[in-house]
């Protein structure tokens, strides 16, 4: 007799298949969310605070409560959220433009302050929604719609690595750098999210974890060429770890 | 018995909003409504609430909108620029249909412009306080008192509409102090059962429905934001009908009408009494509510008695008068007493604007 | 016997791959036929070689596959 050892988690809609390119790891950061959230027993308890960009697309996908902020805003928008409703599970889910460019001050103060919720932060180096253009963590050298001689330090300056740069606050409790790349690395990830929930549960205060992700469209690559992209050339700039667990 | 006390503009009206069951505040420091965040500050922890003070304007008034779409009563405020700034989340908090109290103490403009009072934000706060066209009803006191009653009423008007909330004010009603009689705080039960009436605030679905707070609440929001901006423009034209607050004084027997709002209605008002005693025969049109505009008033006018209409403001150019010349579309002559940039307006100005009228 | 078995919901498949580069026994596989959008979904083409280590499943981004094991 064959009993079932993976299905789909809850705290998605039923049937529903995200908005995401195909090869896309949006989803696969959004299906460990729900996983994490799952084995917390948290879907009925959570409240996630969307930016603006890809990541928007969870809203047909997550049947979780959610709040829309502004391009740039969600850290700020969580942070008084999470105040004023602390019993809420609160995430924000961002990608680099919504964290790292427009929002980089609502970041840098919310982790600073060590507002008590999660951030979910995805960074595929690039604007996806938008048609590819420059992010703060396009590496040098590459080719966007606004970089089209490539990225130069000199004109665009060097990726930002968000993990770091929050590693140098106090406050902050748990910080980590993942990827769904491949499937140690997803086991590992979907850990990465429960610590940093748990963190949260546990009021230890700002939890960020990042992932390492891709965008074949505007990286004009296949989803297998993606991976391997990441394996062989992103990690080496953004390498994967651990970087505070309190 | 409302507790009587000679408080300063800004922390009355800070007061005026925790007692009204405010428990949000965020805001950032620009004069002249620094007085308003510090007095949260102090205040907040000992009702319970939270005071947060952003790393900028653009942060507190998104920290604003998160507490409202926890379902909080929540206020942020600040001046002119520091208003500029949060105008996207403004218009989100709209667009979302969020109930939040905003107040703006004007000063002089444009850019950094000067710490003085102005009125120079008028087209902001009544046409575009942000994208998309959406409307606020903009509440103006021109004394503390009428400071301290339009907050508690901003917070039951917010909650009544599910939708943002102005109070337009200027940096003298901010600074200068006055005697004002508190309204009796909430109790605390009953803060409880307006945050329970909320039931679309999203802090987790507990076994029941999904809650969303969006601008539009679907991805399809061609559909969906076109529905809501249907809605939206239903209950704005509702506001034109029900929502109007005006005070006409001495208008019965009048051949001249001065028109003013907020602090310069109060200046305006001495004036009238002013030239009442020089056998003037003035009288006073001051809005307590600039949006919805109150037509109705200025089209009543006798326009076969009055000799023409003062505006008096503290803009120039003008901006308030060009709303009372529509309205009165050239039935009768018009005469100006404006300042700008933090100049005060001057009562002898209305005054002599007022004789020149009877003269020609 | 195959120790595991697959099944994928066809319609969230976009045909990415990932669960057939990663699958350790190659089971998996595509055809000429497509879902509704057009994309050629994963099949499995050998499905007596499944061992149900479900890491198809997790690799797969769209959560289209559901895998049963051989209960010890």
């Amino acid at each position: 007799m064959m009993e079932k050892v993976y299905s789909r988690p809850s705290g998605i809609f039923e049937g529903a298949v995200t908005g995401f390119c195909p090869g896309c790891l949006h989803s696969s950061v959004s299906k460990i969310v729900c996983e994490a959230l799952d084995e917390l027993n948290m879907v009925d308890n959570a409240c996630y605070i969307q930016g603006v960009g890809c990541g928007g697309l969870v809203v047909t996908y997550f049947d979780i409560d959610t709040v829309s902020a502004p391009h740039g805003r969600a850290c700020a928008v969580a942070s008084s959220f999470k105040r004023c409703s602390p019993e809420t599970l609160v995430f924000t889910y961002q990608g680099d433009g919504d964290l790292a460019a427009i929002g980089l001050a609502e970041t840098m103060s919310a982790a600073n302050r060590g507002e008590n919720f999660t951030v979910i932060f995805v960074n595929n180096g690039i604007y996806g929604m938008t048609g590819g253009q420059l992010a703060p963590t396009t590496l040098l050298g590459t080719k966007t719609t606004t970089t089209p001689y490539g990225r130069d330090i000199r004109e665009h300056g060097a990726p930002l690595h968000m993990c770091e740069i929050l590693n140098q606050l106090e406050a902050p409790a748990y910080i980590a750098r993942v990827t769904c790349a491949d499937v140690p690395n997803v086991r590992k990830a979907k850990e990465a999210v429960k610590k940093a929930f748990r963190c949260q549960i546990e009021g230890k205060g700002f939890s960020f974890v990042e992932f390492v992700s891709n965008c074949p469209t505007n990286w004009g690559m296949s989803p297998a060429e993606s991976l391997d992209y990441i394996h062989n050339t992103v990690l080496k700039e953004f390498p994967l770890g651990e970087f505070r667990a309190k | 018995m409302a507790d009587r006390v000679f408080m300063k503009g800004s922390e009355a009206i800070a007061e005026a909003a925790v007692r009204a069951g405010c428990r949000f505040f965020a805001g950032y420091p620009i004069t002249p409504q620094n007085e308003v965040p510090e007095y949260f500050a102090r205040r907040m922890p000992q009702v319970g609430g939270v005071f947060l003070q952003g790393e900028s304007e653009v942060a507190s008034a998104n920290m604003t909108y998160g507490a409202a779409a926890a379902g909080v009563r929540a206020m942020t405020s600040s001046s002119s620029c520091g208003i500029s700034l949060k105008s996207e989340a403004i218009s989100w908090m709209a667009g979302a249909r969020l109930p939040v109290v905003i107040a703006n103490f004007q000063r002089g403009g444009p850019g950094i412009g000067t710490i003085q009072p102005s009125q120079q934000d008028y087209f902001q706060a009544t046409k575009a306080s942000g994208n998309g066209g959406f409307e606020m009803l903009v509440l103006s006191p021109s004394t503390l008192q009428e400071a301290v009653d339009m907050t508690a009423e901003a917070f039951e008007l917010a909650d009544r509409y599910s939708n943002p909330v102005l109070l337009l004010l200027d940096g003298f009603t901010g600074t200068m102090m006055e005697p004002v009689s508190l309204p009796e705080p909430l109790s605390e039960e009953r803060i409880a059962a307006i945050r329970a009436s909320k039931t679309w605030a999203a802090t987790g679905k507990r076994g029941g429905a999904q809650h969303k707070v969006m601008c539009g609440p679907g991805l399809d929001t061609r559909l969906s934001q076109q529905a809501m901006n249907r809605e939206a423009a239903a209950m704005y034209a509702k506001w034109r009908e029900e929502e109007c607050d005006c005070e006409e004084f001495m208008l019965e027997d009048a051949e001249v009408v001065v028109t003013a709002y907020g602090i310069s209605g109060r200046i305006a008002k001495s004036a009238v009494k002013l030239l009442r005693a020089e056998g003037i025969r003035a009288g006073l049109i001051r809005p307590r509510r600039v949006h919805p505009f109150p037509a109705k008033v200025y089209d009543s006018l006798d326009f076969s008695r009055i000799r023409g209409i003062v505006c008096a403001e503290m803009s120039i150019p003008a901006q308030f008068a060009t709303d009372v010349e529509a309205v009165v579309h050239g039935r009768t002559a018009f005469a100006y007493a404006l300042s700008s940039g933090g100049d005060i307006l001057d009562r002898s100005e209305i005054m002599e604007a007022a004789r020149g009228l009877m003269r020609d | 016997m195959a120790k595991g078995r697959v099944e994928i919901y066809t319609e969230a498949c976009k045909s990415c791959r990932y669960c057939i580069i990663t699958c350790p026994k190659k089971v998996l596989g595509t055809t000429e036929a497509v879902n509704s959008k057009g994309y050629q979904y994963a099949v499995p083409l050998h499905p007596e070689d499944c061992i149900g280590c479900a890491m198809c499943a997790q690799i797969c981004p769209d959560a289209a596959i559901t895998v049963y094991r051989e209960a010890k």
